[in-house]
């Protein structure tokens, strides 16, 4: 029988259709996953949902529910640690890019970047409770879970930018520095605008961090969920995340609420992951040429 | 001085001085994460060894006994360490071979067309935040293993029942959420393999699937050992997903033993606990640094090793 097998003909090997069924297998269970997901959280925050909610406060009292609280709360934590995250992630950016010339500095810059990244929200957590919250005087605050976050999303942050940064391609800097710009000059006015899709689709990504975050928020930010009377003031007050009061009401088994903001949050980051893809196309630097 | 008169020396004289500022704000930018990691660090240690020493090192790290509130306090932490390396090892049993075949499919074989799809999927998962994997955790996986549990261990009389909230289903939410990182992971470490590799391969014979198993996931080797270790970081570190699924009592690392992880060990009782017992919480803590610390540097020497051995 042996003899008979002809080059021509396709052998078909059993491990081969194994594997292949297996890789494609997987897939679906990836993509299934999410299905299931976003599936679930739809069919039950469907029918729980009610537009009252976006607009009004809990109360135990009266026996309402609302999470209006909670998305200011979450809108302050976002403008907050990007005005804090952005200026020096940028900046850091600029000087690995532009400036370093000393390469053990930088690597010693991207090492610790890299660290940054890989520590868990937890530690950033006690960190945060123990430096801003206790350190620095400011307790459970808006603006210790800002600054706490700020730290958080930096390596975000810094290599969306350099990635950013050295999409630019060198002859804009040379013709800028060679008609007699400074760097500084160059930096402002061409490399930056240059850069800006890669930039905002950084900040994009940041902030749906932000929103997805929790752990680190627990102990900085707290889980209080009153309206600002002071709209200044209200960043040194606590104030719970959406996260945080869904943990809340997961915590209380009270499902239907917490599948109420499961889908708030979903469409959050839906809208987010679609703008981040919408900047990248729209601006892509490579597609012009 | 003729004010009319502008000097191009005088100018470059200001110009100057604005350059020099703005060198020195990006370079004070660029330190801050070193200032950060540096602080994160001395935090961690001095908020964590004090209770090694009150207690004793032994006593903390070596004894299974977790009774903070007792009359008699007790604070060894050797069940909450375990749990932690038994639960995060079978996540990335688990979840690891799921997301490498994925990738295999989403950078070798997939139409564009299903590879945009994959690709989407992947970045979404990656986005939904972790309390959304808990509540699901709670509301489709520990039902079913508590009907695994009921079947498992029908008729025993020693058995504590955990109605589902447990280490299996904790493991089952971690391999989920440890699947982005690791696809995405290892699909880029599959694209830089060369496609000499591949085309070599397929002209000696080797069909495609044995050209993928056989050489591309061998070439690519260190970049999915980075992907594991990156899982391990992302599994170790998760919290709030966790918090509720695992059950949250101390227990030994058992598959259907209510347990306790490092991390949601800090989370349940940081907001009540004080004095030692406050402070035994930031050893857990201290405790989950090292480990993240362990992986970082495993993790540089990867990727190190993955370029001399691309040279």
């Amino acid at each position: 029988m042996e003899n008979k097998v002809s080059i021509y003909d396709k052998q078909n090997r059993m491990s081969d259709n194994i594997l292949a069924f297996l890789v494609q297998f997987c897939s679906v269970l990836a993509v299934g996953i999410l299905v299931i997901i976003i599936g679930y959280i739809v069919i039950r925050g469907v029918p729980a949902f009610k537009f009252s909610y976006l607009v009004s406060v809990k109360s135990t009292l009266k026996k309402t529910f609302g999470i209006l609280p909670n998305i200011i709360n979450t809108i302050y934590l976002i403008v907050i640690t990007l005005l804090i995250s952005c200026p020096i992630s940028i900046g850091g950016a600029i000087y690995l890019n532009e400036y370093a010339t000393n390469q053990r500095f930088v690597k010693i810059i991207s090492f610790t970047t890299e660290i940054l990244a890989g520590i868990p929200s937890i530690i950033y957590g006690l960190f945060g409770m123990l430096f801003f919250g206790e350190f620095l005087g400011l307790g459970y605050s808006i603006l210790t879970g800002a600054l706490t976050l700020a730290i958080m999303i930096l390596p975000i942050m810094s290599s969306n930018t350099q990635v950013a940064l050295n999409a630019v391609p060198p002859s804009y800097r040379e013709a800028a520095l060679g008609i007699g710009a400074t760097k500084w000059y160059m930096i402002r006015t061409v490399l930056l605008p240059s850069a800006m899709p890669g930039i905002l689709t950084g900040v994009i990504l940041s902030m749906g961090r932000i929103v997805a975050e929790s752990a680190a928020l627990l102990f900085t930010a707290g889980s209080v969920a009153t309206l600002p009377t002071n709209w200044l003031t209200h960043i040194f007050s606590s104030g719970g995340s959406l996260t945080i009061q869904l943990y809340l009401e997961m915590e209380k088994a009270n499902y239907d609420y917490a599948f109420v903001i499961a889908l708030v949050l979903i469409v959050i980051v839906l809208i987010l992951n679609y703008l981040a893809k919408w900047i990248t196309r729209k601006f892509d630097v490579n597609k012009v040429d | 001085m003729d004010k009319e008169f502008i000097s191009i020396k005088s100018n470059s004289k200001t110009k100057s001085t604005v350059e020099k500022i703005a060198a020195i704000i990006f370079t004070c930018c660029a330190v801050v994460s070193i200032v950060a990691v540096v602080s994160i660090t001395a935090y961690m240690l001095i908020s964590g060894t004090p209770a090694l020493f009150e207690v004793g090192i032994t006593e903390v790290l070596f004894s299974n006994v977790w009774a903070p509130t007792a009359s008699d306090p007790q604070y060894g932490i050797l069940n909450i360490i375990l749990v932690s390396i038994v639960g995060v090892f079978c996540a990335i049993l688990i979840g690891v071979p799921i997301g490498v075949l994925t990738a295999v499919n989403l950078s070798e074989i997939a139409a564009p067309n299903v590879r945009k799809i994959l690709k989407t999927a992947i970045e979404l998962l990656a986005g939904i935040p972790s309390v959304i994997y808990g509540l699901l955790g709670i509301l489709l996986i520990c039902p079913t293993i508590y009907k695994l549990e009921r079947f498992i261990f029908a008729g025993s009389t020693t058995h504590q029942f955990t109605g589902g909230a447990n280490l299996l289903s904790a493991i089952l939410v971690l391999a989920i959420m440890i699947l982005p990182t690791v696809i995405n992971m290892t699909e880029t470490s599959l694209q830089t393999v060369p496609d000499d590799l591949r085309t070599s391969s397929l002209a000696l014979g080797a069909s495609q699937i044995q050209t993928i198993f056989r050489v591309v996931l061998p070439a690519a080797k260190n970049g999915i050992m980075s992907a594991i270790v990156l899982g391990v970081g992302r599994a170790i570190g998760e919290a709030m997903a966790i918090m509720l699924v695992a059950g949250n009592s101390v227990n030994a690392p058992g598959l259907f033993n209510s347990v306790r992880f490092l991390t949601t060990g800090i989370v349940s009782e940081m907001s009540y606990a004080s004095g030692t017992h406050r402070e035994v919480l930031f050893t857990i803590g201290l405790v989950l640094f090292v480990f993240i610390i362990i992986i970082n540097i495993v993790l540089t020497f990867l990727i190190k090793g993955g370029v001399d051995n691309g040279k």
